[in-house]
């Protein structure tokens, strides 16, 4: 079985992101995988255990010498150290900004095949494959490399993270190319909604469209959310009139969703934002207007106001629970 | 300072966007082939600094023969010159190839400062400024909600999961913008004479001394998902409330 380098990405405090679990699922369909982790001394303990936490059985530390601040380029060179430590068949890492670009410069260094936002992988005679959801979930495309590795980048939330406690076999890489580029100036933090679903892996999505008038209106959306579970979706006429934050945005130019409930209320359901949530299993849509095109693609469709209607759905759910 | 801006033609996203079956290519001929929106952004944040400066902004595009009236509307807004590589070898590029020919027509031209747009509309890989950064060894800073550029450096602001982070990096870089960034100003009558008589250089893939990539990647299988269709559409008369509900329930979702 070949070896296949798994990338864990950190967040600017240096803790690994939580989708390292979906990286290791993923990559044990492929092979034998290693984890790699850029860290700072003092977190090396920390990171070790969550990515055993989360089943990697190997892992490769590189250890960061600057601040740490801004991780990429440490991660890149911690990627082409270990690249060249296990001489995998397949490198994968999350298709998230930042770590899809440490992917895709390890490619240009190794000069090694590049497939992003894959859905899932498997193997064919040995080499890897991926496949993608394309064009809003349109069309499926595998694709691999002609020759060598293939580095592929994984979309957020494709599979469960597979989470299996084991005991490490934990190693160091030396000699690490100096790293630090950019800098960071500032940082400000942004209110993020920690109760409820993350919307990318989320079951249930509430989205709210233009539709819903102003930023109380859009609590609507919230209020549903809330009363099913669900996390909170938007268009992107709601993110640019300021209803909802920007890391909401549903569609072509925002996440794309598959979740087996999708709640549209007030949105038009433009081609854009059916590109973002068209492949989601079952959808309900409420708009004013009985030409919406969101109508078109709806299981449930209703024509009528949301400002009635989703009142009463919350109210009824509430009642029947 | 030159500021050199990417921009692509794509399929317009408002028509229905194909892949051509038997190559697993998009369908460049329908819908109609349009600059990408944030191509268009892309531009405008060059042409905001130019504005209060003596930088030249010069668009750059890999792309068909087609690919000609979009530089010409660029050149309207107000960009100074456009560079078109156009070569039959690079039919079907993939990334790793469009990031190769980039960077070389990049090295050829000269820059202070590249800025791209953070996903086209089509290919949506969001990693080719960075390949581009990484062939020609300079800073990227992508993912740009808001940007400042100087003479020195530039700096920006991504949103990474609950943070906001300003970021800095020191000339020559390349950076992407987001849809955050402003769009683009309309072309007036005045630009679109001027266009004429701009500069439009074409380049095969021998003028810029490109050397394509040895490895690629290859697409073996494509499928079309099914068409999905409406099912119940009901208008409200005041149970609507209650009969989603209730489909909510036979559907086991409540
Ligand atoms: C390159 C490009 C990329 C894009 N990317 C995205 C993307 O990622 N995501 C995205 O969403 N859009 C995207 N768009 C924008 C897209 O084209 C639409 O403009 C946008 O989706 C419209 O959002 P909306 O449906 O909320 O607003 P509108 O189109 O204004 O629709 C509002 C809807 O609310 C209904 N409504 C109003 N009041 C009520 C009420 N009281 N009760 C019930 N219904 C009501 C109206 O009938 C209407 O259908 C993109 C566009 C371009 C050109």
């Amino acid at each position: 079985m070949g070896t296949v380098l798994v990338l864990a990405s950190t967040d600017r405090k240096g803790r690994i992101r939580e989708s390292v679990g979906t990286l290791l699922s993923m990559a044990r369909r492929l092979g034998d995988p290693v984890t790699v982790v850029a860290a700072r001394a003092d977190e090396v303990d920390d990171a070790v255990e969550t990515v055993t936490a989360a089943g990697a059985s190997k892992v490769l530390i590189a250890e960061i010498t600057g601040t740490g601040e801004w991780r990429e380029n440490a991660e890149l060179e911690a990627a082409t150290a270990a690249y060249a430590a296990v001489n995998p068949i397949a490198v994968l890492a999350i298709n998230a900004v930042g770590a899809r670009e440490v992917a895709a410069r390890l490619a240009v260094r190794i000069g090694a095949a590049l497939a992003t936002d894959a859905v899932a992988v498997r193997t064919v005679d040995g080499a890897p494959l991926a496949e993608h959801s394309v064009l809003g979930g349109s069309f499926t495309v595998e694709s691999r490399a002609d020759a060598g590795p293939l580095v592929v980048t994984i979309r957020e939330g494709a599979a469960a993270a597979a989470g299996d406690a084991t005991t490490p076999e934990v190693s160091r890489l030396d000699n690490l190319a100096d790293a630090e580029a950019v800098t960071v100036e500032s940082v400000e933090e942004i209110e993020a909604n920690e109760e409820r679903p993350d919307l990318r892996t989320a079951q249930r999505v509430v989205s709210g469209g233009r539709g819903l008038g102003s930023a109380e209106g859009f609590e609507l959306a919230g209020r549903l959310a809330d009363a099913l579970g669900a996390a909170v979706g938007a268009s992107r006429a709601a993110v640019d009139a300021g209803y909802a934050s920007q890391s909401l945005q549903v569609g072509q130019t925002g996440v794309t969703v598959a979740p087996q409930l999708y709640v549209a209320l007030g949105i038009s359901g433009a081609i854009q934002h059916r590109a973002g949530m068209q492949t989601s299993k079952v959808i309900v849509a409420i708009n004013k207007d009985s030409k919406a095109p969101i109508l078109e693609i709806a299981d449930f469709g209703i024509v009528g106001d949301v400002f009635t209607i989703v009142p009463q759905l919350i109210d009824e759910l509430d009642r029947r629970r | 300072m030159r500021i050199l801006v990417l921009i692509k033609q794509v399929p317009d996203t408002w028509g229905d966007r194909r892949l051509d079956p038997a190559s697993g290519r998009i369908d460049r001929h329908e819908p109609e082939p349009v600059i990408d929106e944030i191509g268009e952004r892309a531009v405008e944040v060059a042409l905001r600094y130019r504005d209060g400066s003596e930088a030249e902004v010069v668009v750059l595009t890999m792309g068909p023969e087609s690919a000609t009236d979009m530089l010409r509307r660029v050149l309207a807004m107000g960009v100074d010159r456009a560079i078109h590589v156009v070569d039959p070898a690079l039919e079907g590029a993939d990334m790793m190839t469009t990031a190769t020919v980039l960077a070389a027509a990049i090295r050829h031209a000269g820059f202070d400062v590249v800025v791209a747009g953070n996903e086209s509309s089509d290919g949506r890989g969001g990693v080719l400024p960075a390949m581009v950064a990484e062939h020609l060894g300079v800073h990227h800073l992508t993912g740009l909600d808001e940007v400042v550029i100087d003479e020195e450096s530039v700096r920006g602001v991504r949103v990474v999961g609950s943070e906001r982070v300003t970021v800095r990096a020191a000339l020559p870089a390349i950076i992407s913008v987001t849809e955050r960034s402003p769009e683009a100003r309309i072309a007036g009558f005045r630009g679109i004479m001027q266009a004429k008589k701009k500069p439009l250089e074409r380049f095969s893939l021998a003028d810029i001394s490109a050397e394509l990539p040895a490895r690629r990647s290859i697409v073996t299988t494509v499928e079309q998902a099914p068409i999905r269709t409406a099912g119940t559409t009901i208008v409200d008369s005041g149970d609507a409330a209650v009969q989603l509900a209730d489909f909510l329930t036979s559907q086991r979702l409540v």
